[in-house]
Order: structure tokens, then C-alpha cells, then sequence
């Protein structure tokens, strides 16, 4: 039988005791541990958790800095900015995206092709933040907007700075453009630094000044709440919050000449080709054209897919800048710096007589090269041969030179490679040499350099290729008898606040050496020949200054060795390349260009024309006359 | 009337005098509502900063504050015997409306806690708060002490019961504190520290057990409680944004309505779960310790007045109500700090909402009716 318990009222009020004694030992212990909680929260980490609470609440909202300008030589603007109605959106307070989207379409205030992109960024943005997806709007567009206004929940139009070229296409390929920042620039930026823009120069002085035009980001410190919506004011309190004021681009003022830059577009107008001026005192470049070209706008507002490909499709490469990255056969205009070797290393005598029969035939060989449109020249001494660009002569000047001592020649005119021009991207062009044989082909049989080669180097067909911009530095190292000038297109920076100048000096390439005052004399009273009585007489006739030329024609389609070319049987894009190179006034040079037309034939008949016109607009006053030297 | 009336002395003197038989007659313990009228009056002034400046959450606090002091003051004017007497029956129509609730939950799918009468709302939840210590004190009332296996066997049933129910609503945070108020009940009557331990090892066992029934997101608290960097942005959220608010308030806080994490919404339910945290961070630890000196001062008042008690229901049930309003604390305090994983556990008479106000301070009101009739028990 169990023992049966009783009740003992003293004894459970004592058990009862002692256990509300070890219940509040117990919550002592608990309470110690929460206050000790409490400061190592509050005490020992204070200063962690602040600064973790500080960067909770408050966010930099970066404040764009205006992008530097760009002006021409006389302070006409070449690219500004503007402000711009864009169409943004808030995606959270958008309820329906997608029928929001598809009624943009409606109201043709996006396109269709640019939905689903849009959804996209749309769905990789944050909540909250104001996503742009129309940009440029016209005032026609606002208002088709601004009406219907109520329809559209989390739907604003803003203004923002954009970039503008109020000459449109005009020198484009000097300018560059700025476009979207791409993935690829993004590797090389400091990301910081192009928060608030989504901009960044693409490609020419926009490019490679990108740094002096894009200034600095200000800041703006917002609070924020926990969904990162700025709010103003915290609780009861609006705290202290910082700016920093953006310090704004550079302005850029360029070397060019707007003036002479229009005058040698609209000279070129309707043909594909590229045109180079540059001082030859100090390597300004006046103008530089390479047509067709684009409107760098399209590509700051956001270019289409479609837009884009209609470009990239061009059978003309609108794209591309042949000034730079277009590589030709130098043609003839390479036969002032063949005389001068050939008086450098006195292979020739200025004053003897050759006699041109339209024909060469080369010692040792059964091949025979052809006078261009086989013309007969007759008796021809050096100021003649390059007066009337006699191949025949040159053929025989090149050929007792021969390719190394040509090679070794030319290098220093900045032959084979690039000039050093303050934009990126131009090609060196090739220079021959029995080396760079060697090199470039693979097959043995390729590697030899034959004689028949070097014969055709000596007027500057074959291997052999330069840029425009290569061809006008040449022509204005012969200017200068041999100063060398690295080509710039920005001559100055402006200060935006101060409007203080600060020149850029020219940077000197160095000086070619080792030929005769009276060699010089002889090779440019020769090209004063070529626009006087030679090839290009037609072009220089009636001129206010006299000036030295040389035309050039290059080959595109190797014509076979008993065939004559025709160029109205030969579709319009195998004809040849048109050449001129030329500086003015002769004696005194302010400028040296080279044109290029391609598939403009001679060089006489495209390229020498234009080349007047440009050098008529830069030297002669309104009066017609040459304008004093300032 | 039990004193004489004072009619010499100062006008004080004469006051205080006079407010002590005002309190007798309330049958009402001075010390123990002062504490309880600072903390309140404390939280009303936290929670017009937590709830961002809305005096409409603060007047509806004030509302259940009175609520709950009206029925404090009934409660303590009733007679303990009537209240032990009519405790079977409450425990039965707790449970049965904890049945109805899970059936309408189970109607209307999804978590179901409260039962809507039209005119107000009621959490039966709540009502087991009380019921569950009350109904173990009952049973253990005439029966000798420490109790045996088979009082421990039945009285486990009498607590799972209710908690089970409220569990499966599902509202682990409660079913928790039920549990904890009535296994209070059997500590505080003497249960052997061998049974403890072994209890503990079944604990274990049924924390394993527990796990493979738990919905998702419990499962998430309790491992973001173990780790709460793993998911900064999900689960961990509540407790990282609490700590950066309690650990920049530093010392002396930011100042009342100057917290921004409060204020600008980073720290999650700010006036009601993590109201702790407001205090944190705009009064600093000195505001913090202050609290928690509030709190310990009822605390211990209402032990003390436990152990005044001359019986076994009326000590088993004010030892587990004081006992229990420090583990409200203790928890809300831990889940806040991250010392403890978080479970819904409001800051007792500062948190914002539900009817816990009105449970709490009708549990004082019964402790206060026990003391105070205590020499009329037994005697």
C-alpha cells in the first residue's frame, strides 16, 4: 500500500521560497547577460553600428557635371548641350508595364522593336529609380504625352543635359560622338566617376579628351528610407546633409576651321573620300573630312537596333573614318620624296634629260610598265618628271635606287607609321621593305622582293598604302623642308567659370635630315610645276598664292600587263583612287593637305579641285586676296 | 474599514494617508502599479516616435491601457476562493474556443488567431495566457507537494492541450509563453531537479520532432537566428537592422523621434516586436537600463508579493504570473538583441496592439486580488 502524502502547508511554502529564491537568481543572471548584450552592442561596437545606421539613411545621389564644349578655331561651336525632354519611369508605380509599354506604342512615343529591351532594363533596374526609356522627345511628342498624362501612373518627363552637334554631320569623324557607356568601357572607367551619366565620348576628340570633357560629379547626400525613396526628413528632425557642386568638363577648342572644314565637305559632297589640312608650322589640323558620315546625335539620344545596322550596312561605310583608318596606294603623289632620295644619295642629275616613250622596260626582265593612260611625255628632266608625274622616269629613278635605300628614305616622312595625331585609331599604312616582305607572307615563294616591285614603288603602287592624314603630313613636312609637327586637333583648353585659355603647345616630331636646301628647292619648285603647267595646272590656275601640288592616282584594279584601263568600262567602284596633295603659298606654307576621292580616277580631274577650293578658304580674305600672315 | 482614519499630521501626510486606504480599498498594491504606470507611460511616449508621430496609435494604446486597467481593478476586487472555484471552467471554455478557431481557420485557410464577435475581437490565446497557470495551480492546490509522476502526466496534458491549439493556429510565439507560464507553475511547486533534467532530454527530443512539423518560415527564424548574415536581405533582416538601431543609439540614443532607423523604416515592426529597439536607439543604453530597472522592480514587487501568499493556488498562480511577465521581457529584450531567435513576442505594455495590454495587467489584477486577501485564506 502507498504511503499515502499530506499536505505539509510549512514545508511547501518553504520549497516554494527557496524556488523564488533560485527563479530570481536566475532572472538576475538573464538581466546581467541582456546588459551586458546591451553594451557590447551599444558601447563596445557604438561606432560600427553608427556608421552602418549612417550609410542605412543616407545615399549620394551624384549631380552630372556639364560636359565640356567643343569649339572651332574661332570659337564656333561644334558640340554643346542641350536640354532634352525624356520620357522616364518610376517602375513601381507603374501598375500594368506591360499595357503601360504597349500603349506607348500606340501613342508612337516608344517603338516596338524597343519593348522587349525595355523590359529588360526596366526589370534589372531598381523600383524605384526613374528609368529612361524615351530620350529626345519633341515638343510635339511632350505634348502628345501631356495630355494624356493621367493615363500613365509613375510616368514623368524630365530634363536632362544631352550632347549636341548643331552642324550635325559636320567634321564628325574629327569629333567622335558620345553614345551609351558599353560594357567594354566600363572595364576602364572609374565607375564613380560616371555615376549620373550614362554618356561617355565614342571615338575621336569626344574620345580621347573624354577625361578633360566629362569634369567632375558633384553630390547631393539624400536621405533615404528603408525602401530607398528620399524622404525629407527623419522623424521629427531634418538632418544635415551635404552638397558638393559638380565641377563642369573642359571646353576644347579645336584647330579646325569650321569655315574650311564646310568648304571641304561640300567639295566632296556626294563622293566618298577624306580630306586632311594641316598647319605645317605646328601641326594644327584645319580640317579633317571623311565622307559619308553620320549624325553623332542618333548615338547620344540612344541609337536603334535598326538605325545602327542601316549604318553598319552602308555600302559606303558611313562609320568609317578614312581620314584615319583608310589605307591606299599613295599613287603618285609618293614622287617628290622619290626625287629627293634619288638627290639625297645623287642617283640623279636634276638637270639630265630621260626620254619617256610610255614605256619602261626593266633591265633583266621581259616586263614592261606602262606611262599612265599611255601618254608620251618625251624628253623629261627631274622638275618635268614630277611637273607632269612621268612614270617612266620614276621607274628608272626607283629602280637604281632600289627598295632599301627608298625604304630607309621614306620612313622619316612618316611613311609606315601613324603620325601621332591626338584621336586614336589611325593606321599606319605599310611601308615596303625587303623585311616586311619577309614578314608579311607566309609562302617562301612570296617572302623574295622582286625588282619589278620596287619599280612599281617608285610611284607609289604596289604594296605601299597610307592614310589621308599620313599623305597630308608628308606634303606639309615638305612644306616645312623637313620639320616634323605631331598632328593635333585641340590646340587649347577653356576653363568654363574663368573663361581663362590655356594653349596646348605643339609637339614637335623631330626634323628630317640630311637633305640639301637647293634638293628641297628643286622637288617643290617641281610641284609648283604640277599645279602651274603639270598635272593639276587646271586647278591652280588664276590662284592669289602660288602653290605646290602633286596629283596621285592609285590603282584599285591591277589592270593585266597588255590590257588598258578604261574607266568607263570598269564598274564605278573599281575605278581608281583620286590623289592631291598640296601646300600654299609655296614659299611661305600656312597650310598642307591631301585629298582623297575614291574611285575619282586621276587625281587631276576629282582630288585637285577640291584641293583648291580648301585652300582658297583658308588663305584668301573676302576680298579675294591672300590674307596677311597674323 | 480596517484603518483608522488619520486626522492629525501634515496635509502630505494626511494624503498619503489617505491614498493608502484609497489603494486597501481597491485592494490594490501602490508600488506595484506605480511600476506598472512608469513602464506604460514610458511606452506611450516611445511608441509616438515608433509609430512615426501617429497620436491615433498612441490614443488606441492609451484605450487598452485603461481597458486593461479596468480590468486589473475588477480582477483584483474579486474573491480569490470565487477565482480558484470558477478556474475549471475557464480552462474548458478557453479550449473550446481555441477549437472553434482552428476550425474556422481550418474553413478559411490560412493562420487564424482571432475570433470576431463584431464589436471587438478576441484572441482566446490570450484568455490561456491566464487560464493554463491558473487551471495547473488549481489542480495542484490540495494535493501534497512536490507533485508525483501521475500529477506531472495529467498536468503535462492540461498544458499540451491548450498549447497544441494555439500552436497549430499556428502562433508558436504564445503557445510558447502558455507553456512556459503553466511548466512555471510546476517548478515553482517544488518539481524535483532530477524530473527537470530528464524533462530537458525529452525537450530535446521533441525540439527534433518539432522541427520536421514546422511551416518554412518558422524554420527560417530559427536558422537565421543561428546565422542571421546568411540571408542579410530576407530573414536576417529584422534582427541585423534591430542591432545596427540598438548599437547606434549608443550611450545617451539619438534622441526621441531622432532615430533614423526607426524613423526612415529600415528597422522592421518598429512599434510593435521591435519597440525595443526604438528605445535603443534614440534613448541609448541609459534609456535601455532604465527599462529593464522598471521592469525588475515589478518583477521582484510581484514576487514579493507572491511569497506573501498564504496558499498553494495563490502562490503556484502569483509566482508564475510575475514569474512569467519576466520572461516576456526576457524574451522580447533577447529576440530584439539577437541573443534569442525571433518569435513573436511583443515588449510587455510598450509594444503596440493586440490584446496582451488587457491580459497583462488582468494578470496583475489577480495577483494583487491574491495578496491582498491573503489573510483571509486559511486563516
Amino acid at each position: 500500500m502507498p504511503a499515502v502524502r499530506i499536505k505539509d502547508h510549512w514545508r511547501e511554502q518553504r520549497l516554494f521560497d527557496q524556488r523564488s529564491v533560485v527563479c530570481a537568481a536566475i532572472m538576475a543572471v538573464a538581466t546581467v547577460g541582456l546588459i551586458v548584450r546591451l553594451f557590447v552592442l551599444q558601447v563596445a561596437r557604438h561606432e560600427y553600428y553608427a556608421e552602418l545606421s549612417q550609410g542605412n539613411r543616407v545615399r549620394n545621389e551624384p549631380i552630372p557635371a556639364a560636359r565640356g564644349l567643343i569649339l572651332d578655331r574661332h570659337g564656333e561651336v561644334i558640340a554643346g548641350n542641350q536640354p532634352a525632354y525624356q520620357l522616364e519611369l518610376v517602375p513601381e508605380e507603374v501598375p500594368e508595364m506591360h499595357q503601360t509599354l504597349t500603349r506607348l506604342v500606340q501613342l508612337d512615343l516608344i517603338r516596338a522593336e524597343d519593348v522587349d529591351e525595355l523590359e529588360r532594363t526596366i526589370d534589372s533596374s531598381r523600383r524605384f529609380d526613374s528609368v529612361p526609356i524615351r530620350l529626345r522627345m519633341s515638343d510635339e511628342d511632350v505634348a502628345r504625352f501631356a495630355v494624356r498624362r493621367f493615363e500613365f501612373p509613375g510616368l514623368d518627363i524630365k530634363t536632362r543635359q544631352t550632347r549636341w552637334y548643331p552642324n550635325a554631320e559636320l567634321a564628325v569623324h574629327a569629333l567622335g560622338y558620345v553614345g551609351a557607356i558599353s560594357e567594354q568601357d566600363l572595364k576602364h572607367i572609374d565607375r564613380a566617376a560616371y555615376a549620373g551619366t550614362s554618356l561617355i565620348g565614342k571615338l575621336g576628340v569626344e574620345s580621347a579628351y573624354e577625361h578633360e570633357l566629362h569634369g567632375s560629379n558633384g553630390f547631393r547626400e539624400v536621405l533615404v528610407n528603408a525602401s530607398g525613396r528620399s524622404v525629407e526628413r527623419q522623424g521629427a528632425f531634418v538632418p544635415n546633409l551635404r552638397t558638393r557642386a559638380p565641377g563642369a568638363g573642359e571646353d576644347l577648342l579645336l584647330s579646325i576651321d569650321l569655315k574650311v572644314q564646310r568648304t571641304a565637305e561640300a567639295a566632296l559632297a556626294g563622293h566618298r573620300g577624306a580630306v586632311v589640312a594641316l598647319d605645317p608650322n605646328n601641326g594644327d589640323v584645319i580640317a579633317l573630312v571623311s565622307l559619308p558620315g553620320f549624325d553623332p546625335t542618333m548615338f547620344g539620344r540612344g541609337i536603334t537596333a535598326s538605325e545602327y545596322g542601316v549604318l553598319q550596312s552602308d555600302i559606303d561605310h558611313p562609320l568609317f573614318n578614312r581620314a584615319l583608318r583608310g589605307t591606299y596606294p599613295p599613287g603618285s603623289t609618293v614622287k617628290p620624296v622619290i626625287a629627293l632620295a634619288g638627290l639625297t644619295y645623287h642617283v640623279v642629275d636634276p638637270q639630265a634629260h630621260r626620254y619617256c616613250a610610255g614605256a619602261f622596260h626593266l633591265p633583266g626582265s621581259s616586263r614592261v610598265f606602262h606611262e599612265y593612260h599611255n601618254e608620251h611625255h618625251g624628253s623629261v628632266d627631274l622638275d618635268d618628271a614630277i611637273a607632269r608625274s612621268c612614270d617612266i622616269y620614276f621607274y628608272g629613278l626607283a629602280d637604281v635606287l632600289g627598295v632599301d635605300r627608298i625604304a630607309t628614305f621614306m620612313a622619316p616622312f612618316g611613311f609606315g607609321s601613324g603620325t601621332g595625331i591626338d584621336i586614336s585609331g589611325e593606321k599606319p599604312g605599310i611601308l615596303p621593305s625587303r623585311q616586311w616582305k619577309a614578314k608579311a607572307f607566309s609562302r617562301p615563294a612570296d617572302q623574295v622582293w622582286f625588282p619589278g616591285e620596287t619599280v612599281n614603288f617608285g610611284i607609289g603602287q604596289g604594296y605601299l598604302t597610307v592614310t589621308p592624314l599620313q599623305l597630308a603630313h608628308y606634303a606639309s613636312i615638305i612644306a616645312t623642308r623637313g620639320k616634323i609637327w605631331r598632328p593635333r586637333l585641340v590646340a587649347a583648353y577653356r576653363d568654363p567659370r574663368s573663361g581663362q585659355i590655356r594653349r596646348v603647345p605643339a609637339v614637335s616630331g623631330g626634323e628630317v635630315t640630311g637633305i640639301a636646301p637647293e634638293d628641297w628647292q628643286r622637288v617643290v619648285h617641281g610641284m609648283i610645276g604640277v599645279t602651274t603647267r603639270g598635272t593639276a595646272a587646271a586647278s591652280g590656275a588664276h590662284a592669289a598664292y602660288t602653290f605646290a601640288g602633286k596629283t596621285g592616282t592609285a590603282q584599285v584594279f591591277s589592270v593585266a600587263q597588255n590590257e588598258k584601263y578604261n574607266a568607263k568600262l570598269i564598274s564605278e567602284r573599281l575605278r581608281d583612287h583620286s590623289w592631291f596633295i598640296a601646300f600654299a603659298p609655296a614659299d611661305e606654307p600656312r597650310i598642307a593637305l591631301a585629298v582623297l576621292q575614291e574611285n575619282g580616277g586621276a587625281g587631276a580631274s576629282a582630288a585637285a579641285p577640291i584641293a583648291r577650293k580648301v585652300l582658297d578658304a583658308y588663305l584668301l580674305g573676302a576680298d579675294g586676296k591672300l590674307k596677311p600672315q597674323t | 474599514m480596517m484603518y483608522e482614519e488619520v486626522t492629525s499630521g501634515s496635509r502630505t501626510r494626511r494624503t498619503l494617508s489617505g491614498a493608502a486606504s484609497v489603494l486597501f480599498e481597491l485592494k490594490i498594491d501602490g508600488p506595484l502599479v506605480v511600476g506598472l504606470a512608469l513602464i506604460a507611460a514610458f511606452g506611450l511616449v516611445v511608441l509616438y516616435s515608433a509609430s512615426g508621430q501617429s497620436t491615433a496609435t498612441v490614443v488606441r494604446t492609451a484605450l487598452r491601457l485603461l481597458l486593461g486597467t479596468i480590468a486589473m481593478l475588477l480582477l483584483a476586487r474579486v474573491n480569490p476562493n470565487f477565482l480558484r472555484r470558477s478556474t475549471p471552467w475557464m480552462y474548458a471554455l478557453g479550449c473550446l474556443l481555441l477549437l472553434i478557431v482552428v476550425a474556422i481557420g481550418h474553413v478559411g485557410m490560412g493562420a487564424q488567431r482571432w475570433l470576431n464577435f463584431g464589436l471587438f475581437r478576441f484572441q482566446p490565446s490570450e484568455l490561456m495566457k491566464l487560464a493554463v497557470p491558473m487551471m495547473c495551480a488549481w489542480y495542484l492546490h490540495e494535493r501534497p507537494l512536490p507533485p508525483g509522476w501521475t500529477s506531472l502526466a495529467l498536468l503535462s496534458v492540461l498544458i499540451l492541450l491548450p498549447v497544441g491549439l494555439v500552436a497549430i493556429q499556428p502562433d508558436l510565439g504564445t503557445a510558447a509563453l502558455i507553456a512556459i507560464a503553466g511548466t512555471l507553475v510546476i517548478i515553482l511547486a517544488g518539481l524535483r531537479a532530477r524530473v527537470m533534467v530528464a524533462f530537458v532530454a525529452l525537450a530535446a527530443v521533441g525540439a527534433w520532432f518539432g522541427w520536421s512539423f514546422m511551416h518554412d518560415y518558422q524554420r527560417k527564424r530559427v536558422l537565421m537566428f543561428l546565422n542571421p548574415q546568411a540571408d542579410p536581405l530576407g530573414a536576417g533582416y529584422h534582427i541585423i537592422q534591430s542591432q545596427i538601431a540598438i548599437g547606434s543609439g549608443g550611450v545617451f540614443g539619438k534622441g526621441w523621434m531622432n532615430g533614423s532607423q526607426a524613423q526612415l523604416e529600415f528597422l522592421p515592426e518598429r512599434s510593435t516586436d521591435f519597440i525595443f529597439a526604438v528605445i535603443g536607439e534614440e534613448f541609448g543604453l541609459l534609456g535601455l537600463l532604465l527599462l529593464l530597472l522598471l521592469y525588475m522592480f515589478v518583477v521582484g514587487r510581484a514576487i514579493y508579493l507572491a511569497t506573501q501568499t498564504q496558499d498553494t493556488f495563490a502562490r503556484l498562480l502569483a509566482g508564475s504570473l510575475a514569474l512569467t511577465f519576466f520572461v516576456y521581457v526576457f524574451i522580447n529584450a533577447g529576440m530584439v538583441t539577437g541573443l534569442l531567435p525571433v518569435v513573436g513576442v511583443p515588449l510587455p505594455l510598450v509594444s503596440y496592439g493586440g490584446s496582451s495590454v488587457v491580459t497583462l495587467l488582468a494578470g496583475f489584477g489577480i495577483l494583487m486580488a491574491l495578496y491582498s486577501r491573503r489573510k483571509l485564506i486559511g486563516s
